[in-house]
């Protein structure tokens, strides 16, 4: 039986769908067959953020429908052959979605797969629903603000109330918390939120930080998981986020403001 | 609601407007004429919520009542109601000799389009006012209005009630072990114990009691209750936000102590 991730906030732009990538490129890059499932279905990026949009054909609607099969659907990862894609379809609205529907897909995919990682859309609708409903894992995207604080924590009393596991009264969804966009400069100049401000407040147990980075807008728009981008702090941090998921101690990074050398200060890094 | 102005008069000074409005008012819907059975069967409700039933309007609908199930005591049934504080103000549906018997009794007899406001109601829905509304002496049991709280008069929590979710003690006093984020709602009959930062709305002797009160371990609160007399953050003192507190009502003041 594959473990079904799901990658949700509430709020959007928060960077779901590139921790969705950078989670589903970690999982199969340590060797576990993996498949990423875009669940904002009409507002299709995922596709974009994995490089893969060129080969799409198929999409998880014309899936549930059965107007094709998982096989002719999934795109498998140039990069990685353990990771595979199934793009959300652009032309539909999010009602395609149906609770048997992605059931059935769900439990198609678990007969080949370790690891199955959905990329919610923002919102609590119907979208949001489906995508976390058969969730067995959950790591909520948050920034270091309010706003997105407030809405990651509703997000979570969803989790706790309309899956699967809340309705047969099975053990809970796995919550984590990862936390991005962050800038500690931000927060010691008393901008930004900490992270002991927001786990205070969310009362969760910590993926990882990630900071704000370049990095992170070069991979989207060149299509690479910024993960793959090693020499990154955030390709390090999502390396760092994986490692925990699977259960390794690993201690977190790019919470303190680096203390700039003189050569970067020369050369303005 | 709907509003029809009545074409001005054309003295200045006027003493009146003659105005049509419509309200959503409590619904008895007989199904026997049996009334003892309806006393018992409406002395338990209004002793569930007193309030509610305080000088309010109802109307009585005999759109359900059997055709062979005999004659409406009218008479009793209004001093029924009245007894428990409640206005009877008409009758709907029913026969014309019921109706009749309605008007003695100075009972308006509403017609369908006085109360068919939104959806027209067909004769199996549930009354158009707010939940809580008495309902019919049924020949069956009735359920418990709150199954969630099985042993009645306590309920705990463990997770943290997260925003937007709302957790109702029924009866009784609600304790939380975890936080109480912001945009949650707590709310119970008795007390409220919260052991952990209380960050949401927390309101305790919802029905009430006057004698309910708040214990939280962090007062950081969106709003405190008890009775229906509350407080919001802003008007908290500050000193106190983020301490151990209580929150009980003193002669009508709901005051904040520290604990």
């Amino acid at each position: 039986m594959a473990r079904i991730i799901v990658i949700t906030s509430g709020k959007g732009g928060v960077g779901k769908t590139t921790t969705s990538a950078a989670l589903a490129m970690g999982l199969a890059q340590k060797g576990h067959r993996t498949a990423v499932i875009d669940f904002d279905v009409g507002l299709r990026n995922l596709d974009l953020i994995m490089g893969c949009e060129r080969r799409v054909v198929y999409d998880f609607v014309n899936v549930i429908n059965e107007e094709a099969n998982l096989n002719q659907a999934l795109i498998r990862d140039k990069r990685c052959d353990n990771l595979f894609v199934l793009p959300a379809s652009q032309t539909r609205d999010k009602d395609a979605l149906t609770k048997e529907g992605v059931g059935k897909v769900l439990d198609d995919l678990s007969q080949t797969f370790e690891f199955i990682v959905c990329d919610s859309p923002a919102g609590i609708e119907h979208g949001a629903n489906m995508a976390m409903y058969y969730a067995d894992d959950a790591v909520v995207v948050t920034n270091p603000e309010v706003s997105s604080v407030r809405d990651s924590d509703r997000m979570l009393g969803i989790l706790a109330s309309k899956s699967r596991r809340a309705e047969t009264n099975a053990e809970p969804i796995r919550e984590y918390l990862l936390l991005t966009r962050y800038s500690p400069e931000r927060v010691a100049g008393g901008e930004m939120l900490s992270v002991e401000d927001v786990q205070e407040i969310l009362s969760l147990e910590l993926l990882g930080v990630i900071p704000e980075s370049k990095a992170v807008l070069n991979a989207s728009n060149a299509g690479v998981p910024v993960i793959l981008d090693r020499d990154t702090d955030a390709g390090q941090a999502y390396l760092d986020m994986v490692a925990r998921y699977l259960g390794e101690q690993v201690p977190h990074r790019f919470l303190e403001v680096q203390k700039k050398g003189f050569f970067s200060r020369l050369f303005g890094g | 609601m709907a509003v029809n102005p009545e074409p001005s008069a054309e003295s200045p000074a006027r003493v009146f407007e003659l105005k049509a409005a419509a309200f959503n008012l409590p619904v008895i819907r007989l199904l026997g004429v049996d009334m003892d059975a309806v006393s018992d069967e409406l002395g338990v409700k209004v002793e569930q919520a007193p309030d509610f039933f305080r000088n309010t309007p109802v109307v009585i609908d005999l759109t359900d009542l059997p055709a062979e199930a005999g004659e409406v005591g009218f008479p009793m049934l209004v001093g029924l109601l009245r007894g428990y504080g409640m206005i009877p103000v008409g009758v709907r549906g029913g026969s014309a000799a019921q109706h009749k018997a309605a008007e003695a009794m100075e009972l308006a007899i509403l017609g369908d389009a006085f109360v068919r406001r939104s959806p027209p109601a067909p004769a199996k829905s549930v009354p158009a006012s707010a939940s809580g509304a008495p309902k019919p002496p049924t020949p069956a049991p009735e359920k418990k209005p709150e199954p969630r709280s099985p042993a009645a008069g306590f309920t705990l929590v463990t997770r943290p009630v997260r925003s937007g979710q709302r957790v109702y003690a029924a009866g009784g006093d609600l304790s939380v072990v975890a936080p109480v984020s912001s945009g949650a709602e707590l709310m119970a009959d008795g007390n409220i114990h919260v052991y952990g930062a209380l960050r949401g709305r927390a309101m305790a002797g919802l029905k009430g009691n006057l004698e309910a009160r708040i214990f939280c371990q962090d007062l950081q609160a969106e709003l405190v209750s008890v009775a229906g007399h509350y407080r919001v953050s802003e008007n908290m003192p500050a000193g106190l936000k983020g301490q151990p507190v209580q929150i009980f009502l003193d002669q009508d003041v709901l005051r904040i102590e520290k604990l």
